[in-house]
């Protein structure tokens, strides 16, 4: 068997083998295969039921009982008053996420590299856990100390947003140029001035945008966080399917699904505006 | 040096705030909007401290310690865990099998008849009419998908995983397509023009471009459907939140911090994992 050394043969080499027992990204791929095949092996998934005639039936039946959506002016009155809560909900819940998150994001940043910044390790532990709980977990926990309503919707979106912004603005201040802070600092600034006059402009537009786009994650959210009971359309939807009006839980659908349209359409607006 | 650099004396007219008025009417008009806010929120965080809740809360958080470790509960979590993140994984393969296709019926850089100028009107029906169907799926938000399909097979991970995959697949969807066609066209076209197929022209034009920011978008999806079966749960889908809901329910302060300390260490556990995915597959 002879090699062929040529230029021209080593321009094109053979694609390499499939399977390479060094190559981690094949072992991974196998790892995520397997965690595939477990997951399904091991839920018990009625796909016989959901596939039966009898479940194509039902759920036929489910969605004929849709129609007609109520649009009694009554209830419309009542689901628009509704959409206005869940709206409030969301900007009031990201409002207080704003200041808790900029609070929180202070000591969680080291502003500048000679800070010792004891705070930050805890801080940030606090606001990862503040974040890995979802609203609505929040807003079952919440509702217990608030009640019911949406004071405990507003609340529990506060306390998972402000550990995403938290988290967010702590490391957009980090990121920021140091040049005007320290040209401050020389000058013997104090801390607090550094920070609103130096570093808090170079980072306020940053700081806005991550605000606007949690507040249009938290519009989506508010709109299905009072299926627990925690106010918005979405305790009118649990409410209403629970007690099986279903054309009441259409008209209630159809503002929740028409809600969030409009807020993706108004984002996708905005974002192609600015991008121009 | 110091003493150079120094403002001058302070005198009044220096002091003076010339954008005084602008700042006191912007503060007075964000106050009139926030006053409607907080009616229509109720927002009255002194009813937190009103005694009878207080002690409602201070009873409900004193069962928080010590957290229930007894082993077969330790066993239920973990049985129930497992489940969580077999409901995400099981979700998400699902959603990839919605997904696929309808991006690849929709990616407008695979069009033979785009090569010449427009698209034929009929492909370009089809295309934004399964655009359509990608945006109705998922605009409807899982927990909604959740509370219907409970009603129609009954509570358990069923439904959770079909709400995650109707969702899932309708974003990735979205989103798969937004990546193939925001890459460079030009190796895709040349393959198209060339009398390449299309199944050729994806595989060698625009996948080997694009892999990258597909799988690590999918990986990331992951670690939010993770998050996001714990929230079906609340509305029956089985999983850790069914169990936490039961324990909130019965007052169960214990059981209810270890599940979310064990909620809490999943989530981070699954965004070590996929950031190690993104890392080595990307």
């Amino acid at each position: 068997m002879t090699r062929i050394d040529t230029p021209t043969a080593n321009r094109h080499p053979l694609p390499p083998p499939l399977f390479d027992a060094r190559c981690r990204a094949c072992w991974l791929l196998a790892g995520v295969l397997l965690l595939v095949i477990a997951s399904f092996w091991t839920l018990d998934l009625q796909w016989a039921q959901f596939l039966s005639m009898e479940a194509a039936r039902s759920m036929g039946r489910f969605i004929g009982e849709f129609f007609p959506p109520d649009n009694s002016p009554d209830f419309l009155r009542k689901v628009a008053l509704g959409t206005w809560e869940t709206l409030a909900m969301s900007a009031f819940g990201t409002l207080l996420a704003v200041v808790a998150g900029l609070l929180l994001a202070l000591p969680a940043s080291r502003m500048h590299p000679g800070e010792p910044a004891p705070g930050r390790l805890p801080t940030r532990l606090l606001l990862n856990v503040l974040r890995a709980i979802p609203e609505l977990v929040w807003a079952g926990l919440l509702l217990i100390a608030a009640g019911l309503g949406p004071f405990a919707g507003t609340l529990a979106l506060a306390a998972h947003t402000s550990g995403v912004l938290g988290r967010l603005f702590a490391e957009a201040l980090e990121n920021a140029p140091r040049g005007p802070g320290d040209a401050l600092r020389t000058q013997g600034v104090g801390s607090v001035r550094v920070f609103l006059y130096a570093t808090l402009p170079q980072v306020l537009p940053q700081l806005m945008s991550y605000t606007l786009y949690r507040w249009e994650n938290n519009i989506r959210a508010a709109a299905v966080l009072g299926v627990v009971g925690a106010g918005g359309l979405g305790q009118l939807l649990a409410f209403h399917m629970g007690l099986f009006h279903m054309g009441k839980t259409a008209t209630v659908l159809g503002a929740m699904l028409l809600l969030v349209a409009l807020v993706d359409a108004i984002s996708y607006g905005l974002r192609r505006g600015l991008m121009r | 040096m110091a003493s150079q650099t120094l403002p001058p004396t302070r005198q009044d007219p220096a002091l003076r705030d010339p954008a005084w008025w602008s700042r006191m009417f912007w503060i007075g008009a964000g106050l009139v909007l926030l006053w409607p806010l907080m009616q229509a929120t109720e927002f009255r965080p002194w009813i937190l401290f009103e005694p009878r809740n207080l002690e409602v809360t201070g009873n409900f958080l004193a069962t928080f310690l010590p957290p229930a470790h007894g082993a077969d509960f330790l066993a239920l979590v973990a049985r129930e865990s497992w489940r969580t993140v077999a409901i995400a994984t099981a979700g998400m393969t699902l959603a990839l099998l919605v997904a696929v296709p309808l991006t690849l019926l929709s990616v407008r850089v695979l069009s033979l008849s785009a090569l010449s100028g427009r698209m034929a009107p009929l492909p370009a029906v089809l295309r934004q009419g399964v655009r359509w169907l990608l945006i109705v799926l998922r605009s409807v938000p899982e927990l909604v998908w959740a509370l219907i399909f409970v009603r129609v097979v009954g509570l358990g991970p069923t439904a959770g995983v079909l709400a995650i995959a109707l969702t899932y697949g309708g974003m990735l969807g979205k989103v798969y397509a937004e990546i193939l066609e925001s890459g460079e066209a030009h190796a895709t076209q040349t393959l198209l023009r060339n009398g390449g197929s299309r199944l050729q022209a994806l595989c060698y034009g625009l996948l080997p471009q694009n892999a990258n920011e597909l799988t690590s978008y999918t990986v990331y999806r992951w670690e939010c459907a993770i998050r996001s079966s714990v929230v079906l749960g609340f509305v029956g889908g089985g999983g850790l939140g069914q169990q936490m809901d039961n324990s909130m329910k019965m007052f169960n302060g214990g059981e209810v911090l270890t599940m979310l300390a064990v909620f809490v260490l999943l989530v981070a556990l699954a965004d070590q994992v996929s950031a190690l995915l993104r890392r080595s597959l990307g």
